[in-house]
């Protein structure tokens, strides 16, 4: 796990000197979510979109970041010797979801902030233990999903169109079970808090069982020919 | 159209044989006849009226499709395991998922049409329906990377990873999408294969549907599948000349 | 026949969509099958 861990701190380095998701993927986020409102030009149509669109604005931006992950691995080949030094693929599978975690929830954490001032969530007492959770087992399944389909199209021409039309749909439950737990932890009329742990139950399913694929996966996805 | 099941002389040999040919020839008989059943020999349904002579299409797309998408998964496994042989299961991986795109196109399609005349709605976010769409659009996605001008063996790995997580993604994603619509107000719809009452020769006809779409597969993934084996072939003989071509031209420079 | 315009655009478009793509698989394999020789097709 000792490898996991550095090939995680590897690419938060990188993150840091570069600034690229700070710098570049949070005001887009943010933008997203202006953008939002000004179509819906409703207050409480906003209102009641609210944990919808903050996980729409996150699954939007997470397609850059995974990109920007990866792009970064084949630029100089990095990652094939990183695998040369059998290093086991799993291991590095999980250090680069864990990176990729660590910035997600970052900007999770912004956006929900973004949508208690711009939308005028207000989330308080039990909600903020559920919506703490929610955030922490969506972003986690994000993070395994984003970076297997990272490595599925790393290094191939058209990748950055490829990526969301190959990622979006597996991640259509996601988005489904974040929105609606979120929504509950929002305290939305339509869903209880009940309803909204049922759906981080599935949120935990969904991160093992991609977590597990992506583990196995990512062997035969980062193998060179030559 | 004259087509020889060993090549004879003078005309080469395609992408047929006489497996092949017994199985067009069997695909066309028996759709014929589900096209006549369907639409002189079956009775109007009681409740759904002549709709109903759309569920003969519908559902043979349906299963194909799942057929197809079954068999790609099964193909990309292979290919994934057996590595002397991997690219001859991926040609029959594409061909399939190919073949499978097609026609979930055409479920979604004839679905929609049927639906407008029985739910009076061209869709609805039932599980099922939902589940497909999504399946659909995959797909769509694994022959987007099937396109990539790519080392072949690496698309091969890569596009088998994406075959076999599709079908990680069909259970999970029409959970959610029950578990979703459930905490709504449950829609009132008709289950259209659920309410149609079905006589000996409707079922039939279904099943003769659901074996002639069977047939049109087989044909259509081995012949493109041959169709993909022949690019390649011609690509190494066209290099093999090539060389020697280059070779011959070298050695009448020596001399 | 009630909906038959319903009925018939599934049909056809169902057939036909299955035909045309038929129809190209043959004529790519009579066009690739004269840049290969027979000996070096595993099924013939």
């Amino acid at each position: 796990m000792n490898v996991a861990l550095s090939v995680a701190r590897k690419d938060l380095q990188i993150e840091w000197r570069t600034r690229m998701v700070l710098a570049r993927v949070v005001p887009f986020a943010l933008l997203v979510m202006v953008l939002f409102a000004v179509a819906l030009d409703s207050e409480p149509l906003v209102l009641r979109a609210a944990a919808g669109l903050v996980w729409l604005a996150t699954l939007f931006s997470t397609m850059l970041v995974v990109q920007r992950a990866f792009d970064i691995e084949t630029a100089d080949a990095a990652i094939d010797t990183l695998l040369a030094c059998a290093v086991h693929p799993a291991r590095v599978f999980f250090g680069k979801a864990l990176a990729l975690f660590v910035q997600l929830f970052a900007l999770v954490v912004v956006l929900v902030t973004a949508a208690m001032v711009l939308y005028g969530v207000t989330v308080s007492g039990s909600r903020v233990v559920l919506l703490v959770t929610v955030v922490i087992s969506a972003t986690s399944g994000l993070a395994l999903v984003g970076t297997l389909y990272g490595a599925v199209v790393a290094n191939m021409n058209g990748r950055d169109s490829l990526l969301p039309l190959l990622a979006l749909p597996v991640l259509a439950p996601l988005l489904i079970g974040a929105s609606r737990a979120t929504e509950a932890a929002f305290g939305s009329q339509t869903i209880d808090m009940a309803n909204g742990w049922a759906w981080v139950g599935l949120l935990g399913v969904y991160g093992i069982v991609f977590g597990a694929a992506g583990s196995a996966a990512f062997s035969p996805l980062t193998e060179s020919d030559s | 159209m004259h087509t020889a099941t060993t090549a004879a002389p003078g005309a080469a040999a395609r992408t047929g044989t006489r497996t092949t040919r017994v199985i067009g020839v069997l695909a066309l008989a028996t759709t014929a006849f589900v096209v006549v059943s369907a639409f002189f020999l079956t009775p109007a349904d009681s409740v759904q009226g002549d709709s109903v002579r759309i569920m003969y299409v519908h559902v043979p797309t349906a299963w194909v499709a799942y057929l197809a998408f079954i068999t790609t998964a099964v193909a990309s496994g292979f290919s994934l395991a057996r590595r002397h042989r991997t690219l001859g299961f991926d040609r029959v991986a594409g061909a399939s998922g190919e073949v499978g795109v097609l026609f979930m196109a055409m479920t979604l399609l004839t679905g929609s049409l049927w639906g407008r005349l029985t739910w009076g709605t061209f869709w609805q976010w039932d599980p099922r329906l939902t589940t497909t769409l999504f399946l659909f659009v995959t797909y769509v996605g694994y022959l987007a990377v099937r396109r990539i001008d790519t080392d072949p063996r690496q698309r091969a790995r890569r596009s088998a990873v994406i075959a076999l997580l599709a079908v990680l993604e069909i259970p999970l994603v029409h959970f959610s999408v029950v578990l979703w619509r459930s905490l709504h107000q449950e829609a009132s719809v008709l289950s259209p294969d659920g309410d149609v009452r079905l006589d000996d020769l409707m079922l039939f006809t279904l099943f003769a549907g659901v074996a002639a779409f069977t047939l049109i597969f087989a044909w259509l993934v081995i012949h493109r599948q041959r169709l993909t084996a022949l690019a390649d072939i011609r690509q190494t003989v066209g290099l093999d000349a090539a060389i020697a071509l280059r070779r011959s031209e070298t050695r009448g420079v020596v001399k | 026949m009630k909906d038959l315009g319903f009925i018939l655009a599934s049909w056809l478009a169902t057939l036909g969509s299955i035909g045309v793509l038929a129809a190209v698989t043959i004529r790519r394999a009579r066009e690739l099958s004269r840049h290969v020789p027979d000996d070096a097709k595993p099924w013939v």
